[in-house]
């Protein structure tokens, strides 16, 4: 699905990530784990083609197309999806109209047609309790008053509704409750499928309790410097990520 | 690789797509203006000795007046001896009868800008009076109309058949000695639209509209005059597009709306003019006088605009509040790109007791486009209880553009509530990154934010203008905004 080599960008002209290498397959959950500053948002950023962030050298290919060459909405059109770490507000666009627009984007880049507005309002309605939203937010402007719980449960609507192949969630967790914290477990949870791989980037490994990884990666300084199962999350829980990115002084 | 900023600018520009001019044998008079012009305007047109010495009267007026300085626009000077104050488009025999007696390059001309002139507007439920140059070449849902009793015909027309309307209204709202351009426009007017809507009657139809500057070098001097009589209603569309040309056009109409007791009239205007190059060349003048009178208890007024053209726009349609309980709205989008100056807003002036205004302002400014509000909010002694609301929202695209916000509000009355918001934002890399990371093309993402920037401007405008907007917003700010 996702092939990474010796990536290394920067932003501002500052060197952020040093080298990462990183091979995700379908059907995989990948969790990406880190300090801060360590660039776990730069990755996610970079993989979603943000032009802040300069690639310098290294390869990412998806799918067998070279990624990096992609611009942000040909990437999504491909199945890449970002939920962000902060969702912006987009005042006087309805949520429901920009869930359409991408839909149908995202469709015609496949050579499917567009929904006509039942078939899509079924699919909405169906995605909306997967996430446990109420449908009042869908003719709410996008994020614009919403609570912080409400707007990351957005992102995993519009996950849901865009079934992505790829699927970075960029500490989608942070600041969250533990009811909300469950629900977008649960919403990624019933996305899981063979042929879908997610990559979460967290702080912590509160959210692995419920969306179990089938990796875990260490990473600091823009290096991933350990990886392992999802033992490796608690390990980190107990000894920090000074104890386990210095092999050499851990048990 | 380039900023981002730059990339948002190289969206924006994309050449305008209505510039043709259509080959028509005009009949005009020499460049220059005179009291023997005026004379020869008044005389081809037939017009009767009122409207003759009407017109003298504003050039006379019109010789002591200088133009106006105030606005926050650049302008070269103009000068009106080089202008052409009539032209009228030939015709076989002596002007066209039917649509099959129309030109049919001009018919073709309006077909490139997807006008609907035949079978089409009756689909759509709109009748067109479209104004070509300075003659009403088509006129069509009158007999309809005027079973209901309503007059909805060219200006020139309506001198001549209903004089006595004409003579009454005519200059009521904006008189001839009012400003520089809507002096001389009083005095070399050439044609325009006239709406009589006679009482408790309700338009069934939109009327429209559309005007379009062709013959080289020719002003255009356009009046409306609306009437809405006691309980009556009537929504109006002017709409226009102008072919591409080298000089700058002067454009400079008058608007008169008028209505009476629990009368309303909604007025609602998308303004494509030709903006020039991107150096700002060629684009067209549009110095506007539009104003209406809330004459009786209860009438309403409302204007909504869309302004996405014109290389210098000055325009402020107002609204006379003298009945108690009348209303006055005021919804307006303005664009600028490129070299574009637009100084626009509107004037609510409150007379009667426990009147209402509205001011929803929504300015988008990107290339090197400068975008002015300049309101006035004015409540007068015996206005009891007045009420105003002003919104003024500045949408900057790039960082070369300016908006700048001149609100001025005049109350004389303790009772009066008067309230003003203000908001500049920038359409920010963030969001466009957001909808682009969801699958939407860049343009489509700029036109998204821009649109729902303007929400509250669009959804007052009528359905079909709605959707003729927003396309006209992504045409304006494409290479700026999508």
């Amino acid at each position: 699905m996702l092939t990474i080599t010796d990536l290394h960008a920067s932003c501002d002209g500052k060197e952020i990530l040093r080298g990462i290498d990183l091979q995700i397959n379908a059907g995989e959950v990948h969790a990406i784990m880190g300090p801060n500053g360590s660039g776990k948002s730069t990755l996610a950023n970079v993989l979603a083609g943000r032009e802040r962030y300069q690639v310098t050298r290294g390869a990412v290919i998806y799918r067998d197309a070279d990624l990096l060459q992609m611009s942000p909405e040909e990437r999504a059109r491909a199945g890449v999806f970002l939920a962000f770490q902060y969702p912006v507000e987009i005042p006087g666009v309805s949520n429901i109209y920009l869930l359409k627009a991408a839909l149908n984007a995202v469709r015609k880049s496949r050579g499917e047609p567009e929904l006509d507005a039942m078939d899509f309002l079924a699919l909405v309605k169906d995605r909306l309790q997967l996430v446990a939203m109420k449908e009042e937010l869908l003719y709410r402007s996008v994020n614009e008053s919403f609570s912080g719980g409400e707007k990351k449960r957005n992102e995993i609507l519009q996950m849901a509704v865009l079934t992505p192949h790829l699927a970075i969630l960029d500490e989608t967790d942070s600041g969250l409750d533990i009811d909300a914290l469950q629900v977008v477990a649960s919403g990624v949870n019933a996305l899981r499928s063979p042929d879908r791989a997610f990559l979460l980037i967290t702080h912590y490994q509160r959210l692995l309790d419920y969306v179990v990884p089938d990796v875990v990666h260490v990473l600091v300084g823009g290096q991933i410097v350990k990886s392992g199962d999802r033992s490796l999350a608690l390990e980190l829980e107990r000894q920090g990520y000074v104890g386990v990115a210095q092999p050499s002084t851990s048990v | 690789m380039e900023t981002p900023s730059r990339d948002i600018e190289t969206l924006v520009h994309r050449a305008y797509k209505a510039g043709f001019v259509t080959e028509l044998e005009a009949d005009a008079v020499p460049a220059g203006l005179n009291e023997d012009v005026i004379r020869l305007i008044s005389a081809k047109k037939r017009e009767p000795d009122f409207m003759l010495e009407w017109r003298l009267r504003a050039y006379r007026q019109w010789l002591t007046m200088r133009p106006p300085q105030w606005a926050h626009v650049r302008i070269a000077p103009i000068d009106f001896q080089s202008i052409v104050y009539y032209s009228a488009p030939k015709s076989k025999d002596d002007g066209p009868k039917s649509l099959a007696d129309i030109d049919p390059k001009l018919l073709e001309t309006y077909d490139k800008l997807g006008i609907p002139l035949r079978e089409r507007e009756m689909l759509a439920g709109v009748a067109v009076d479209a104004v070509f140059d300075s003659v009403s070449v088509a006129t069509t849902f009158k007999e309809k109309l005027a079973t209901m009793g309503i007059i909805f015909c060219p200006f020139s027309e309506a001198v001549q058949e209903h004089p006595e309307l004409v003579r009454k209204y005519l200059g009521s709202v904006v008189p001839y000695t009012d400003n520089f351009y809507a002096t001389l426009n009083s005095a070399v007017f050439s044609d325009g639209s006239f709406v009589y809507v006679p009482k408790g009657v309700r338009c069934p139809m939109e009327l429209s509209t559309y005007f379009r500057i062709n013959a080289s070098k020719t002003g255009q001097f356009e009046r409306t005059l609306i009437i809405a009589d006691e309980g009556a209603y009537v929504s109006y569309l002017e709409g226009c597009t102008a072919p591409m040309r080298d000089e700058n056009q002067l454009h400079a109409a008058v608007v008169e709306l008028i209505a009476l007791k629990d009368a309303q009239i909604k007025y609602s205007t998308v303004q494509n003019w030709y903006p020039g190059d991107e150096q700002g060349r060629g684009g067209i003048y549009n110095f506007v006088t539009k104003r209406g009178a809330c004459r009786g208890e209860n009438a309403k007024i409302s204007w909504t605009q869309v302004e996405t053209g014109s290389a210098i726009t000055w325009k402020y349609p107002s609204v006379i509040l003298e009945g108690d309980n009348s209303i006055g709205e005021f919804y307006s989008v303005a664009v600028t790109n490129n070299m574009q100056q637009a100084d626009t807003g509107t004037k609510m002036l409150h007379i009667g007791r426990n009147t209402r205004s509205t001011i929803i302002s929504k300015g988008i400014s990107s290339g090197h486009g400068q975008n002015t509000y300049r309101g006035l909010v004015k409540v007068l002694k015996g206005a009891e209880n007045a009420r105003n609301f002003t919104q003024c929202d500045s949408l900057l695209i790039g960082d070369q553009c300016g908006a700048h916000t001149f609100p001025y509000v005049e109350v004389r009355n303790p009772t009066a509530r008067v309230e003003h918001e203000a908001m500049t934002s920038k359409i920010s890399e963030d969001q466009l990154f957001y909808l682009q990371s969801r699958g939407l093309a860049a343009e489509d993402a700029v036109s998204m934010v821009v649109n729902g920037f303007c929400k509250t401007v669009f959804k007052e405008l009528p359905m079909e203008f709605a959707v003729e907007a927003q396309k006209l917003l992504g045409v304006s700010l494409e290479g700026a905004v999508g």
